[in-house]
């Protein structure tokens, strides 16, 4: 597909920028980065008076590249394609739209991957553990950057969501609207387990040479594709897996061998081996953890409802049914907080049958909620 | 049910008499959050509506009603014993699975409930019945096989409920058709009330 052939509603060719951010940046872990990049991608037209900014936060594998096309001849759009665009939920003739690549990811922002001042080597695993705080941290730097002191909306699902809530308990007054979406107000120690397994699946591959396998020619391939392989049977539902590929055997007789025999085995192999070819081991261990810590009541008595109390935004959270990763109750578990710290705040549940993934799908309902919800949010803010 | 065009229903404009000023509201069934908007302009509350209905889950939020996505039904577990100043049910408590559940529940959750329900005395009613016919009035306007009111009651039996609980019945308003209808409707509240509303406390 050329320029030309691209969608009606697509935000078309657009192009990442690198910002550099030369404030210092103190993280929990007790390091402070002197400096640090972060690619950007901006979809829609900042207004006058800089009210009309809406950021993007990514989820555990995802990055600045959120909506339209980098070049014609590209397979895929942007990960969230579906609902930024113009005319789209995430309405980018209204909205100044920003998605970044978080501190610690691979895609151009500073990173395990990229070279450390201090030694002309690439970080690895000397990188600083971030920290869901540090990351909204730096979104804040970056938005001073970009000269919008306060978004309209911050948006994200799964992990996004995370930063989402943090946003609005850390800078309460930078964040007009808190859209929360297949969140929850930490994770759970099958959350942790899983990610658990993930992780050993990478520092057991010797490929992964503690962390230092950039200078060796290699990487742990064996061990991220098994981290994904796991993350992906958390994304879909059970209902899910048994429509996409049934388990019926491929060749119609049992094989008798570790060969590919049923349809799930392959997707997930497959799955596996493209998440190799594009993601960086060290990020997806930094990541991982980042999830693992995240805890906003930690700070306030383990009472999240307190933590609430500090935030001035109005909330939408959405789960969605067949989602067990992040379950519907997880998210009630936001909405409780929030009613009982008074906060202004809506919650829709979504039918849905595909999973935790279904936060990345155009459901006619979900994309009702969304599109009205920020139609109003938009009205406010005379976008 | 939702409200007419050129105002507010009815027994909403008549609840919205019994709030106070700035209090806390959290309305079970809420619609297209027309009480609680009403409620945030003329009163100041600061409410929640909860509600299943896709359609007026999105008018909520069209027209910045805070609306939760919660089944009744279920319970309001996510709500704590008195944290809101109203609890409030209009015109939804017939719907429910157990009525007297969602009651209690309200006043639990709520320092005051208010349920309103339309009254299954009402003589329009008996005379269908009498006529051997489901009734279908301007307050159940729906065919037998298609409503979605499976406990229907009268001023009566509801009155018989709230004294085998121990509930406080503290205020009562009964609602005819006709204005004029006052008088008539303070002597024979059974037959004559199409709409009853009772402000509750535990």
């Amino acid at each position: 597909m050329n320029a030309s052939e691209l969608p009606a509603d697509s935000v078309g060719l657009v192009t990442p920028r690198k910002v550099a951010i030369d404030r210092p940046l103190a993280l929990d872990c007790g390091k402070t980065l002197p400096r640090h990049d972060l690619m950007v991608e901006t979809y829609g037209a900042l207004n006058a008076e800089g009210s009309n900014a809406i950021l993007i936060c990514h989820a555990l594998s995802g990055d600045h590249h959120a909506a339209g096309y980098h070049a014609g001849g590209d397979k895929k759009p942007g990960w969230w394609d579906s609902c930024i665009g113009p005319g789209k939920p995430i309405d980018t003739r209204r909205f100044h739209v920003v998605a970044l690549n978080n501190l610690g990811g691979c895609r151009g922002s500073t990173g395990p991957g990229t070279i450390n001042p201090d030694t002309g080597k690439p970080w690895g695993p000397d990188f600083p553990i971030v920290t869901v705080r540090d990351w909204v941290r730096s979104q804040a730097l970056l938005a001073d950057a970009l000269g919008i002191r306060q978004w309209a909306a911050v948006i994200g699902g799964s992990l996004g969501g995370f930063q989402v809530m943090q946003w609005a308990i850390d800078f309460p007054d930078r964040i007009r609207h808190a859209l929360v979406i297949a969140a929850a107000p930490k994770l759970s120690a099958q959350n942790i387990a899983f990610n658990e397994i993930a992780r050993q699946a990478i520092l057991s591959d010797p490929d992964y040479h503690g962390g230092h396998f950039y200078g060796q020619n290699v990487v742990p391939s064996r061990g991220l594709k098994l981290a994904r392989m796991l993350g992906h049977i958390t994304y879909l539902s059970d209902a899910a897996m048994r429509e996409k590929f049934g388990s019926v055997l491929k060749s119609g007789a049992m094989g008798f061998n570790y060969d590919v025999e049923f349809e799930v085995e392959s997707y997930l192999r497959y799955q596996g081996q493209s998440f190799v070819d594009r993601f960086d081991a060290n990020t997806y261990l930094l990541m991982t953890k980042a999830l693992d810590y995240f805890d906003p009541a930690r700070d306030f008595g383990d009472s999240l409802a307190e933590a609430f109390r500090r935030a001035r935004a109005k909330f939408l959270v959405v789960a969605f049914s067949s989602d067990w990763r992040f379950a519907p109750a997880r998210s009630r578990e936001i909405v409780r907080a929030l009613v009982e710290a008074g906060r202004d705040v809506s919650y829709a549940l979504i039918d849905s049958q595909l999973g935790h993934d279904d936060f990345l799908m155009p459901l006619p309902e979900y994309n009702r909620v969304l599109a009205t919800y920020l139609g109003r949010a938009a009205a406010e803010v005379n976008a | 049910m939702s409200g007419d065009s050129n105002g507010l229903r009815p027994d909403l404009a008549l609840i919205t008499g019994w709030i106070k000023p700035g209090s806390r509201i959290l309305d079970l069934g809420c619609g297209d959050g027309a009480l609680l908007a009403h409620l945030a302009r003329t009163r100041q509350v600061r409410g929640y509506g909860l509600e299943i209905d896709p359609d007026n889950i999105a008018r909520c939020l069209e027209s910045g009603v805070n609306v939760i996505e919660v089944d009744v039904d279920d319970g309001l577990r996510d709500f704590k014993d008195g944290s809101f100043d109203y609890v409030v049910m209009t015109q939804a408590l017939q719907a429910m699975q157990r009525p007297d559940h969602v009651v209690s529940e309200i006043l639990r959750v709520g320092r005051t409930g208010i349920v309103t329900f339309p009254n299954f005395g009402h003589w329009k009613v008996r005379l269908a019945l009498a006529r051997g016919r489901m009734p279908a009035t301007p307050a159940l306007p729906d065919t037998w096989y298609a409503t979605a009111n499976i406990h229907l009651c009268t001023v009566a039996d509801f009155e018989d409920l709230c004294r085998a609980r121990g509930w406080n019945v503290r205020q009562r308003s009964l609602m005819g058709h006709e204005r004029r209808d006052e008088g008539a409707l303070r002597l024979m509240p059974n037959l004559l009330a199409e709409v009853a509303l009772y402000m509750l406390e535990r």
